[in-house]
């Protein structure tokens, strides 16, 4: 088990041990190195199309690293075989950038297939269980909708709940305020952060949307496309007060200064 | 004149061409040529502009200008656009605040016919490969399904049985129906020469029998079924469905795959069988209607003219075939890329394996079971 330098043992919940990432001979990161720590909201930030999402494809393993490996706590996640993975990413929720709700399945269905797989309760009981996931995220009484048959935001929120499903450790989430109004946005940077505080959860964001990585952000990371590299990591309120590269101050300030 | 936009020149000093506009320059209009432009301007060393009877004005304006812009560029003639309305001046300054990226155009060059025939081939290699490992994929899921290791909705095995059985019958009756008259008719013309209108019946029996019942439903089900799991497999890959479904630790091939074949492998062969019976009342209608043959009689002869053989070889086969359009249908679906378009070329791209690789069979099939003696 490795760590980076500064991070202090035990904390770590996933680490990402020189990673580059490539799609075919496109280099998207080279040697990435970074530790989240357990019960944190990390922010991953950068521009459209720096490889923020691909990050977090790897991470859960829908793309396979070009070299080095990812660790879930103490396990090797890049070495492990299918089955393995499989168990290792029960413990973990997704919520992808559309919501990718299963469309032939209504919406309790979705978050209740994985109950269904994974756990021993009746019928009876999933169907409460994906009625209180539900609820929580405000769909309380839309369990026999299908995904079409409801907003863009409602389906995000509906992915959320299955992302919940199984009390993960850890919740991933792609460009959450993504095509939703600022209100919107806002409760779901809430109920982000009301997650992390009482349950625990280590959440880990994909974003570019600046208020909401002041408002949820613990550590984050930015990500640069033209060095493929990180050029910017800590807290960002501390990032936006001293940014230590002209390319996250733009980011910042929405390239105000830049004009100036 | 204040129909479409005018320019005329006039030449203020040695060197200095000023370029007069006027009229209403839209879109709707035809755009100016620049070649009269380019005559006028190949003696002068600056132009500038005046726009004093300019009414109205669009993109057109702008195009032209544009391109002026640039044949000034090229012959280094200076340009002053302090004649030119702002709105006018801030649309072109910001049209060029970005510099033209060369390396983003996109070269299109020819390339040579060896290299393409390479590419191709190298492509078709690269396919295979794609088409191997997903067989050997099928092959482990199923042997993960005889140790009841694997994860799917029996639902949607149910919904999918529906899906490619009991909704296909209404189009397998028509078409079965008639080939089975279309095989009486040809047969029909020539038979009739010599007076062998009774032989008919065994015509239409074993060629229904044997192949053509099996053979026309599954290109039915290719170009209905396989066409629907690679478009219904592919918009999920664009929507990230696929995704999710792995990031919940269930395999797509589990998921999605293994109830498809699993679907149309078991109902193809009662198809089949409902399209031989079909067919047969085809060429029975044929045989009854127009060379006046009694039902009796046209059905002794073909009960006569086919064994079981026949029949189950028929029936054999169709499981064949249903196997192939499933495993096209999903295999293509699973390379679909992501975008709209890719779903439509992925279920083009369903019917078309599924078809060939039927065909194919049917090929193979018939050295096989004529080596046999079947």
């Amino acid at each position: 088990m490795r760590h980076n330098g500064n991070e202090n043992g035990g904390g770590a919940h996933f680490t990402v041990h020189d990673l580059t990432m490539a799609y075919g001979d496109l280099v998207v990161m080279r040697d990435l190195n970074f530790a989240v720590k357990r019960g944190e909201v990390f922010v991953v930030m950068g521009v459209s199309g720096c490889g923020k999402s691909t990050l977090l494809r790897h991470m859960i393993g829908l793309n396979e690293p070009a070299a080095g490996e990812i660790f879930y706590g103490d396990e090797n996640f890049t070495r492990a075989d299918t089955e393995r993975r499989q168990e290792m990413l029960r413990r973990v929720g997704v919520l992808f950038q559309g919501g990718a709700l299963w469309s032939s399945m209504t919406l309790a269905e979705n978050v209740g297939l994985v109950l269904d797989e994974y756990t021993d309760l009746g019928p009876a009981a999933i169907r409460e269980v994906a009625s209180l996931k539900l609820a929580l995220v405000g769909l309380k009484g839309f369990e026999d909708y299908y995904p079409s048959e409801i907003s863009g935001g409602m389906q995000k929120r509906a992915g959320l709940a299955r992302a919940m499903a199984l009390d993960p450790e850890a919740l991933f989430f792609d460009e959450p305020s993504a095509g939703l109004d600022p209100v919107s946005a806002r409760r779901l940077d809430d109920l982000i952060l009301e997650l992390r505080n009482s349950l625990g959860t280590t959440v880990i964001v994909v974003t570019h949307e600046v208020p909401s990585i002041l408002a949820i952000g613990d550590d984050c990371l930015f990500l640069d496309a033209d060095s493929k590299a990180v050029i910017a990591r800590g807290h960002p309120k501390e990032l936006l007060a001293h940014p230590p590269d002209p390319r996250v101050r733009q980011f910042f300030t929405r390239g105000e200064e830049a004009r100036s | 004149m204040a129909e479409s936009g005018v320019f005329s020149f006039e030449q203020a000093g040695d060197k200095r061409l000023v370029i007069r506009l006027g009229g209403s320059w839209s879109l709707q209009s035809r755009l100016p040529p620049v070649s009269e432009v380019e005559q006028r301007v190949a003696s002068a060393s600056r132009i500038s502009f005046d726009a004093g009877e300019l009414q109205r004005w669009d993109s057109s304006i702008l195009t032209f200008l544009t391109k002026v812009t640039e044949l000034c560029r090229q012959r280094q003639i200076a340009m002053d656009r302090s004649g030119l309305p702002p709105g006018i001046r801030r649309l072109l300054e910001l049209s060029e605040a970005v510099p033209e990226r060369k390396d983003a155009l996109r070269q299109v060059t020819r390339q040579p016919l060896f290299e393409r025939v390479g590419n191709a081939t190298l492509a078709m290699g690269g396919g295979m490969r794609a088409m191997l490992g997903f067989l050997g994929e099928t092959t482990l899921t199923f042997g993960k399904l005889s140790r009841r290791q694997v994860r799917y909705r029996g639902f949607d095995l149910s919904l999918l049985i529906q899906q490619c059985g009991a909704e296909a019958l209404p189009i397998v009756t028509l078409i079965s129906f008639l080939v089975g008259v279309i095989l009486a008719f040809v047969g029909a013309v020539q038979l009739k020469k010599f007076g062998g209108q009774i032989y008919i019946a065994d015509l239409v029996a074993i060629g229904i029998m044997r192949d053509m019942g099996a053979m026309m439903t599954a290109i039915i089900m290719a170009g209905r079924t396989g066409a629907a799991f690679a478009a219904e497999i592919g918009t999920m890959k664009v929507t990230q469905e696929i995704d999710a479904l792995r990031a919940s630790g269930f395999s797509p091939m589990e998921f999605l795959v293994l109830p498809r074949v699993i679907g149309l492998t078991l109902m193809m062969p009662l198809l089949c069988l409902y399209s031989d019976f079909i067919g047969m009342l085809g060429g029975a209608a044929i045989g009854v209607g127009m060379l006046d043959l009694s039902w009796t009689v046209y059905f002794q002869q073909s009960r006569n003219a086919i064994t079981l053989t026949d029949v189950f070889g028929g029936v054999f086969k169709s499981m064949v075939y249903g196997l192939l359009v499933a495993l096209s249908g999903c295999l293509r679906g699973l390379q679909c890329g992501e975008s709209a378009s890719a779903v439509g070329n992925a279920a083009t791209s369903a019917v078309v394996t599924g078809i060939v690789a039927v065909v194919a069979a049917c090929g193979i099939f018939a050295v096989v079971f004529y080596v046999l003696g079947i």
